[in-house]
Parts: C-alpha cells; structure tokens; sequence
C-alpha cells in the first residue's frame, strides 16, 4: 500500500576474520501494493536485505524509505514472517498469536478477538482458533504465521523463505493461499525465495542477486495473468529466463528447480 | 503420485483433529494405570520391610511391625499432635521456599540479562550451591538460635541456588526468533518480559521451582533435628531416638514422604500438565 526505496544499502558483517560484505550499493523502489520476489543463490545476502528492511540489522551505508520515511528500526508499519515454524509462541493459541500485535497497539479484547478471528478466516483456519501450535501441522503454523503479520494491518509484508520447509504438494496451496490473500489485502509483499517457480507464480517483479558480495543483478518484471497457471507455455518461459539470470543452463524443459 | 499423497494428507489431519477429543480421555485412563503401578510398587516395599521385620533380625523394638507403625499412626493423627507437627513444619518449609523464589527467580532473571549481573552471582552461586544446607546449621543456631528463623533461613540457602540457577538456563535459552516476532508487533521491554522471555523460559522455571522445594523439604527436616524446638516433623524424629520409640520415628517419615509426594506430584505435576505440557514444550516419555 506504500512504496519502498532501498537506496545504495551496504551491510557488513563482523566476522572472526575481519569485516565481510554480505550486500553491497543495492538500490531498488517497488511500488505500492507490489509483489517483489527477491531470489538468488544461497549466500547471495537475500534474507540478510530483508532483516536490513525489517530493521533487525542497520545498513552500514545507505538508507531505507517507506512511504518517504527513513526507517531506524523495527516498526508496526511492517510485518514479518519467518521461515522456522519456532516462531510461533507455543504458549498461545492460533487466537492468542494472531492478536499478540493488536495486543501491543492496546486494542480491546473483543475487538482483536474480532480481528483475529478474521485473520484466521482470511487463512482458512478458522476452525482451529484455539488450537495450541504444537497441535497443528507445519503449514497450519505458517498460515498462523502469516495471520498475525498481517492482523495489526501493517502496509508492508517482510516474507523469508516461508514456505521453503514445507512439502511440495502443501507448498503449492500455501502459494495459491498467499496469492488469494494478497489479492484481498493489497499489501506491498517483498518476498524471499531461492525458489524460481514460486517467484514466477507470486510476484510482480523479481529481483535477482548474485553473491559475494551480495547486488542487484536483474529485476524481471513478470506481467503473466492473475490466477496464474503453472503447466502454460508462457510461464515455464518465464522460469526459464529467470533461471538464465541465475546463471543456470537451461535444457528443453525448464521446470527443475 | 498426485492421488495418494492427497490422501495422506487428509488422513494426517484427519487424525489430527480426532487426536484432540480423545487425548483427554486416555490421559485418564494412562493417569489411573500409573496410580495403580505407583500402588504395587508400594505394596512390595512394604511387604519386604514386613517380612525383615518379622525375621527377628532386628528386635521388634527397633523395627516394629507395621500393624504398630499404623496404630500410632493413627493415633498420632487423631490427637492432633502429627497434625501440628506437619503444620508446623509445612509453616517453615513453605516460607523458606517463598522467600527463594522471591529472590532466586528474579535474580535468575537478570543473570541472563545483564551481562555485571551475571558475572557476579555466577561464582557466587557455583561456589554456594555446593555446600549442603545442613553443614550450616550448626553455624545459623550460634548466629539465629534455635527455633523457626534458622529453620527458614536453611530453608531459603537450599532452596534459593537451584532456582537462581534454573531460571538463569531458561531466559538464556528463550528462542531468539520469539523475540524477534515480538519486537517487529511492537513490543516493549515490559511486554518482552512478561508476554515472551517468563512463558518462553517456563519449563526451565518450573523444573527450578520443583529442584529448590525438594531441596527444600530435604533441608527443613534436617534443620529441624538440631535447631527446633518441640516442634516440626524432623524434631519428632530426633525426639523419639531417645526413647526408642521407633514406631513415632516410622510414623513421622511416612508423613514426611507423603507430603514430599503430594507437592511434587500433584502441586508441580499438575501446574506442569496445565502450562509447558499442554503447550507441547516439554514431551511425556512414551510407553
């Protein structure tokens, strides 16, 4: 709902051997309401951007806008899931962490009940309102997860790698899930993946990094139809000149990943 | 492929679900199979005391039967005087162990928190917690005279270390992402500290409060041997060597384990089933 400027940000990293470049001068806007999958090898410092704009770490150069501020921290104008199932507070229930950050904002009880609930539905867990996370399945705990990023209605969603420890068969509905909830919400996603078929059937635009040190090597915009379909001719192109860009040799068919 | 692993999938949750209604009923029936092996495990112990008791090994002065055991037993139940001297011990116990928890718990806290915390009571603690709380008694009859303050002061020195040491491990190991997703809702230090750090390190704090008052128990019936006057279950004990009557000693250890087990299996058992287990942060042992 808001844009976001990433402006010539540099994050070092303090390391037994001295100080490592783990990104270096990325720059990027992406547009209100945007779908931003950002790929890239393993080490390329994807994740390490979206902690910088999470505001878990501070750039050692550069700065990050949104919505024309710069940020100096975490902030309730941002709401992040994370790839571990832990993240969840096992002490509550799929009620109780949905409403942790309206809790925060000292919304009344029956209101962030209300809220939650919604939340919930929204992720079709609605029957598993009180249901204690150790209870439900690990894609169950990652729509919880996504449930409470989004029931203090920050404008930005921070996604790393959230579907990446789930099986293929519920990977594949948690994206049609994610890409339903989007369509209602309207929220600027910035999404991390090493994944390139989940990245062509998200977002909007892909940027790719190349590693050591971490840049923006291409950003792809992807102006494929919504719902999108994963078997047609024009999306397995896609895949395969995002793979190109990723330096991998593309055979024939380019559905590996 | 496709087909079957659907199906899985539904089965899983399924299960999953179905799992929940019945898990209360075969807690129960689990809960009555260990109280009956509890009670058969009981019953052998005591018949084997019987059967040396009845050998002539001993003379029936110094091992009495059981049937004896049990009549001043009851006896001592019904005039009141066991009562008074459980009251009084329970009195003793419970106040050293509240006074511990006062101090060991927050203690415990800022040990993990704060780093000149930390590197001050941690020598304390490796050097204190050794020494058996019994080894001071002697030393806090000179300095505190007999009676309940020296009992709860032993009381409190048992019991104060494991629970300072307990809660140190569980804030320390508070999983970093909880912090994390808390701090990216907004929140605070206050809310940190009561909604994520006390919840996220309670298995490591109810496992201390369980230590420091078996501890506990273990200290204030040795304190009060020596260092109380007329009353308390461990005075009973003491008392009684002197006039042989080991039916009152045997009496009074049957109270003392009988309460040691009622709080470590319904007091800390039950809080324990109703918080970390309930939450799936500490697992039953199978079988």
């Amino acid at each position: 709902m808001v844009p976001i400027a990433i402006d010539n940000v540099t994050l070092e990293y303090d390391t037994p051997a001295g100080k490592v470049t783990g990104v270096k001068d990325v720059s990027f806007d992406i547009g209100a309401s945007e779908f931003v999958c950002i790929v890239g090898p393993s080490g390329c410092g994807k994740s390490t951007l979206l902690n910088v704009i999470a505001g878990f770490l501070a750039p050692a150069a550069g700065e990050i806008r949104i919505a024309g501020k710069t940020i100096t921290g975490h902030g309730m104008d941002r709401g992040v899931v994370f790839q571990d199932f832990a993240q969840l507070f096992p002490w509550r229930t799929a009620l109780g962490n949905v409403s942790f950050g309206l809790e925060m904002k000292g919304v009344a009880k029956d209101e962030r009940d209300r809220i939650a609930r919604e939340q919930l539905r929204l992720v079709k867990l609605e029957k598993f309102v009180d249901s204690f996370p150790h209870h439900l399945s690990g894609g169950m705990q990652q729509r919880v997860a996504i449930a409470r990023a989004l029931a203090y209605n920050p404008s930005v969603l921070l996604m790393d790698e959230p579907f990446a420890a789930l099986d293929a068969m519920t990977r594949d509905d948690m994206q049609t899930l994610l890409a339903d909830v989007w369509r209602e919400t309207r929220k600027t996603v910035i999404y991390v993946t090493h994944n390139v078929a989940e990245a062509v059937y998200l977002a909007d635009r892909v940027i790719v990094m190349s590693a050591h040190p971490g840049t923006v090597q291409a950003d792809i915009r992807i102006d494929l139809p919504r719902p999108r379909d994963p078997l047609s001719v024009e999306f397995l192109e896609c895949q395969k000149q995002l793979m190109r860009h990723l330096g991998h040799k593309v055979s024939g068919n380019g559905a590996a990943h | 492929m496709t087909i079957p692993t659907m199906t899985d999938a539904t089965i899983n949750t399924a299960t999953k679900s179905a799992s929940k209604s019945s898990a209360s009923m075969s807690d129960q029936s689990k809960g009555r199979r260990s109280l009956w092996r509890a009670a058969i495990v009981l019953i052998i112990a005591a018949c084997c005391y019987e059967a040396v008791a009845r050998s002539g090994a001993f003379a029936p002065a110094l091992m009495p039967k059981l049937s004896v055991v049990a009549q001043t037993f009851i006896a001592m139940l019904l005039d009141g005087t066991m009562i008074e001297h459980a009251v009084y011990t329970l009195y003793r116990v419970l106040f050293g162990f509240f006074l511990a928890v006062l101090v060991g718990l927050p203690i415990g806290i800022l040990m993990a928190r704060f780093r000149p915390v930390e590197s001050f009571f941690l020598p304390l603690v490796s050097a204190l917690m050794p020494i058996p709380s019994f080894a001071l008694v002697p030393l806090f009859m000179l300095w505190f005279g007999i009676g309940n303050l020296t009992t709860i002061l032993i009381v409190f020195y048992a019991a104060t270390f494991p629970m300072m040491f307990n809660t140190w491990s569980g804030v320390r190991s508070v999983n970093p992402l909880w912090l994390r997703a808390a701090g990216a809702m907004g929140a605070d230090e206050n809310a940190l500290f009561w909604k994520v750090i006390i919840p996220g390190a309670s298995p490591f704090i109810i496992t201390g409060l369980r230590q420091a008052f078996l501890r506990a128990w273990i200290a204030v019936v040795g304190a009060e041997m020596i260092a109380a006057s007329d009353w308390g279950l461990g005075w009973v004990i003491f008392d009684a060597k002197e006039f042989l009557n080991t039916d009152v000693m045997l009496a009074a250890l049957v109270v003392i384990g009988g309460i040691g087990f009622v709080f470590e299996k319904l007091v800390f058992g039950s809080l324990e089933k109703r918080t970390v287990q309930r939450w799936g942060m500490s697992r039953v042992a199978k079988g």
